[in-house]
């Protein structure tokens, strides 16, 4: 029975962190009762804000940690950052939503922070059994958290067809599991990738990745496992919404770049024709079926399934150069994804949000702020210059083109093409268009702040785009020893 | 040459500083429209005068970059902040911030809402612009080249006509499309180079398999941009749709970044694709030509058939560049510039009498000589410098093009000559029935000549069409450098590939 050292443990610091001020949050809000959310709220950020300095402040050294189920590495620390901070910036969007539509409860911040340590231990993943319990821990916290506006229909409704949506699709994940067990003897990547080294897999194994990748395409919404995701951005409470949008998603793509690069690397040859598919139709999906939306948390759903068609690009082509356009692609979506949230909290009427996407007319009249913050990240979406958006896209497309899969980088640029059309309407709409009425104000110091630090980062990202760019660098490279 | 002081880069971003100071404007509406319209004139002024000493301290004798400015940007990608012109892209540089002077000018009464935002997009615009032609770095090149698509679709989309928002959407599609299939051939060649450095791949020898698949990526951005035939038909509705400033900017300077394009990327870096395409680029001019002429013989709106105009004459421009000759391409750059005026200077003179009567039906109008005189003369200056009349500007470039279209092609050259015998058709049309003939309608009788503001913004085109007509070797002389250096890279790479002739490839 092997004993648990504190240096074993010590690779696990941010998320023994994360899980004991869940559980120290917890037992303040029971003891403090309902009028206490706001603080938990705050300590909840504060907490996350800490875990962040602890995380940045171990470094991106590789550690291999709880008897080789843990890996810290640099690529493990960048994904960190980004789910950190998306899930820091979602507490925040929430407090004043909650408020007003009289949801405030404590609970909401802890099961983000036990949500948050699902996908800090899914990005650290090193081993089947490891990864199957933090994607767990995740969904479970997840499922509850979409049915929180529990007196509407509609948001309990997205909280059902989650839980069983996602269910089935963790059944196909660890089915998938058990077959790469029955057919390498181990769960360890480590020594998967020891396993494989020479290419040499066998139908069954082939069988049980694809398993894998399936449950991992539900999970990032890659078409056809996309089927929930429309709903539940609908129905779901929107700062869940937002919240749903970036940081399970970028947890889900740490886990699905390591699951495919780590242990299964030489058979890239192998995975590459799936991952080529459910990029591509992510693509056409995204881009098509968004056209007639009119609500606007469909459009970004439909959206964020385009989005994750194009991240999947960097990992079809399965370099270096690929992974780290993946990187690159989720930081800047990270930050364009949070602020178009952060916009799409301001559109209340009298009180109460109002979600179609006409009742954008004419807000460069109105606000011409907010009009003009959605302007950029519309356009940045549309991967126009010299937003942040082009250079994530560029950056994609440039793997693609390194590992020749012209057709892909293609497709991936008509689509894109496309998707242009649905996030120019609502320039459109804010530009060119009458206004239909007023949305409500003040918008709330903390919304400002948000909305001025996106738009800043993503207008100006030209400027300097070289921390995020070594940054990415060093973490790809972490995944490609030698 | 390296010059101690970034003029380039000065040049660029001035305008951008300017909006930036209008973006700022607080107070009464009136008052920061005002403030809006002063800055814009100031700064633009400014930008031009700018680039009149670069211009002056110009050096015609040599065909090397000059004015270059390096700096890293993204080093570990090898994307460098790299700027710099020669002969072929100094005068665009200068037609784009002469042309912005025009535009604020022009707009002063005419745009009414919103002033503060109009102004804002024509200082981004001209910077946008001014970065394009300046770029020595494809990313860089990239983010100006695409970055124009987000002001003009808000010009056309905000201050345009009726159907606005469908052409604002054309514009923007149609333009990304071509676009960003070029994105992909950059990255490719970015693999190839090992960087992205402009100059680089200028002297490169890619392989011809590999040329025809760049060269088509390339062809589909600026094609769109140019528009050449049949990828033309967002341009009518642009131009009819979009502000009179709006179409100045488009038909002045957004269409030559296509030709630019040609110029600069598609000759010097696939020389052996170019050969092999030029029957294709040959047959559409020529199909723009007479074709688009045509068409623009039977529009009932002025715009309109200033737009179809506008490719028939992009037409011969791209005639001019692909016989790679030193006169079709000194003339296709000249024709370029004398277009950049002359349409620009015609779509003023339709907003004039727009901004009277507010229509641009050509049956509405008629005997416009009687009363407005001064806009009579002016008009039929713009007119015949659009057919090429001798001692004006599109003569120069008209001719030159036909002089090389006949060293390379006998056919191109004579069927060629014949649309320009339908522009002169289409455009005396266009004379006769909206200045001469008697007036019928009461509010055209009433109608006003020419304001002193509005013969200020006339004043310096009409003199610079005649500068180019009468003395054109001004403009001639610096590009000449630069233009024999790119022929003999491209025909130097053709021998050495094993390649006839150019003259004998293309078709007869």
């Amino acid at each position: 029975m092997p004993v648990v050292s504190v240096p074993t443990i010590l690779p696990a610091l941010p998320e023994i962190l994360t899980v004991c001020s869940a559980m120290a949050l917890l037992m303040l809000g029971v003891f403090r009762g309902e009028g206490s959310t706001r603080l938990v709220s705050w300590l909840a950020v504060l907490a996350l804000v800490l875990v962040l300095a602890v995380a940045l402040a171990r470094g991106g050294d590789r550690q291999i940690g709880l008897n080789g189920m843990f890996i810290t590495d640099g690529f493990a620390l960048f994904m960190k950052v980004l789910v950190l901070i998306g899930s820091a910036v979602s507490i925040v969007m929430a407090m004043a939503y909650n408020e007003r539509e009289r949801i405030a409860r404590f609970e909401f911040p802890v099961l983000v922070l036990l949500a948050t340590t699902g996908m800090l231990m899914m990005i650290s993943a090193n081993d089947l059994i490891s990864l199957y319990i933090g994607l767990e821990l995740q969904s479970l916290a997840l499922y509850v958290v979409a049915a929180f506006k529990r007196d509407s229909a509609q948001s309990t409704e997205a909280g059902l067809k989650y839980f069983v949506l996602g269910a089935l699709s963790s059944g196909m994940l660890l089915y998938g599991c058990s077959l790469v067990y029955g057919f390498a003897g181990t769960t360890n990547f480590a020594g998967l990738a020891a396993m494989f080294a020479e290419g040499n897999a066998s139908i069954g194994l082939i069988i049980g990745i694809v398993f894998v990748s399936v449950g991992l395409a539900f999970k990032v919404s890659a078409v056809p496992f996309h089927m929930w995701t429309p709903d539940v951005y609908e129905g779901a409470p929107t700062p869940v919404t937002a919240f749903f949008s970036v940081a399970p998603k970028i947890a889900a793509m740490a886990l699905f770049i390591r699951f495919l690069v780590e242990p299964f690397g030489a058979l890239t040859a192998e995975w590459r024709q799936i991952i080529w598919f459910i990029s591509v139709a992510s693509m056409l999906l995204g881009a098509f079926a968004a056209i007639n939306q009119r609500n606007i948390k469909r459009l970004m759903a439909y959206s964020s399934i385009g989005h994750v068609g194009y991240a999947l690009i960097g990992l079809a082509a399965g370099t270096e150069t690929g992974i780290q356009g993946v990187l690159i692609y989720m930081a800047i979506y990270l930050f364009m994804n949070l602020g178009t949230f952060t916009v799409i909290l301001c559109m209340r009427r009298d009180g109460r949000m109002v979600e179609a996407i006409d009742d954008l007319s004419g807000l460069a009249k109105t606000q011409p702020a907010l009009a003009l913050a959605l302007g950029i990240f519309m356009f940045s979406m549309a991967g126009i210059p010299p937003l942040a958006g082009f250079f994530s896209k560029v950056w994609v497309f440039l793997a693609a083109i390194h590992a020749g899969l012209y057709v892909l980088a293609v497709i991936g640029v008509v689509t894109s093409v496309v998707g242009a059309f649905y996030y120019i309407r609502i320039v459109k709409l804010m530009y060119f268009d009458e206004a239909k009425g007023v949305f409500d104000r003040p918008i709330g110091a903390e919304m400002q702040a948000i909305l001025v630090v996106s738009s800043v980062v993503i207008m100006l990202f030209f400027v300097i785009p070289g921390p995020l760019l070594t940054s990415a660098e060093l973490a790809a490279a972490a995944l490609f020893p030698g | 040459m390296t010059s101690g002081f970034p003029y380039l880069t000065v040049t660029t971003f001035l305008p951008l500083l300017g909006a930036v100071l209008i973006l700022v404007l607080r107070g009464a509406p009136e008052a920061v429209a005002r403030n809006a319209r002063w800055i814009a004139l100031w700064t633009s002024l400014a930008t031009f005068v700018l680039s009149l000493f670069i211009w002056v301290n110009f050096d015609p004798t040599t065909s090397d970059f000059q004015f270059v400015e390096q700096s890293d940007w993204v080093p570990t990608f090898n994307i460098a902040y790299h700027m710099g012109i020669d002969g072929i892209s100094l005068f665009f540089v200068l037609l784009s911030t002469f042309l912005t002077v025009l535009c604020v000018i022009a707009s002063w009464i005419s745009v009414t809402s919103r002033v503060k935002e109009y102004m804002i997009a024509f200082l981004v615009l001209e910077t946008l612009m001014v970065g394009m032609f300046c770029a020595l770095d494809f990313i860089v090149f990239y983010m100006f080249f695409e970055g124009v698509l987000i002001p003009m679709f808000l010009i056309i989309g905000i201050w345009g006509g009726p159907r606005r928002v469908y052409a604002s959407f054309k514009f923007f599609l149609y333009t990304l499309l071509g676009s960003v299939l070029m994105l992909l051939a950059i990255l490719a060649i970015y693999f190839e180079t090992g960087s992205t450095d402009i100059p680089t791949a200028m002297a490169f020898n890619f392989p011809a398999g590999m040329q025809k698949w760049l060269w088509l990526a390339f062809f589909a951005s600026f094609a769109v941009k140019v528009p050449m035939w049949p990828v033309h038909t967002w341009l009518p509705d642009a131009h009819v749709e979009a502000p009179t400033a709006g179409s100045v900017i488009l038909a002045g300077v957004l269409l030559k970044m296509g030709g630019y394009g040609f110029v600069r990327f598609s000759l010097p870096m696939f020389p052996l694709a170019t050969a092999y395409f030029t029957p294709l680029i040959f047959t559409l001019s020529i199909v723009a030509i007479i074709y688009t002429s045509l068409v623009a013989l039977a529009q009932d709106d002025m715009k309109k058939l200033i737009a179809y105009s506008s490719v028939a004459h992009m037409g011969i421009v791209t005639l001019g560049i692909f016989t790679i000759t030193q006169e079709g391409l000194q003339g296709a750059i000249l024709q370029m510039l004398s277009h950049g005026l002359v349409s620009s200077a015609l779509f003023l003179v339709v907003g004039v009498v727009y901004d009277r009567l507010h229509t641009r039906e050509i049956a509405r109008y008629g005997g416009l000589a009687d009363n407005m005189p001064k806009y009579a003369f002016v008009f039929m200056l713009f007119m015949l410098a659009s057919v090429g009349l001798p001692g004006t500007s599109g003569f120069v470039g008209e001719f030159l093009v036909l002089v090389g279209a006949f060293q390379v092609s006998t056919w191109g050259a004579f069927l060629a000559t014949t649309g320009i015998i339908l522009s002169a058709a289409y455009m005396l049309y266009l004379y006769r029935r909206v200045v001469f003939g008697v007036i019928t309608r009461a509010d055209v009788r009433s109608m006003l000549d020419l304001s002193p503001r509005e013969v200020l913004v006339f004043a310096p085109i009409v003199a610079l069409v005649l500068w180019m007509g009468l003395y054109p070797s001004s403009f001639l002389k610096p590009m000449q450098p630069s233009v024999a250096n790119l022929i003999d890279r491209v025909e130097g790479a053709q021998k050495a590939a094993g390649l006839p002739d150019a003259t004998v490839t293309a078709v007869r």
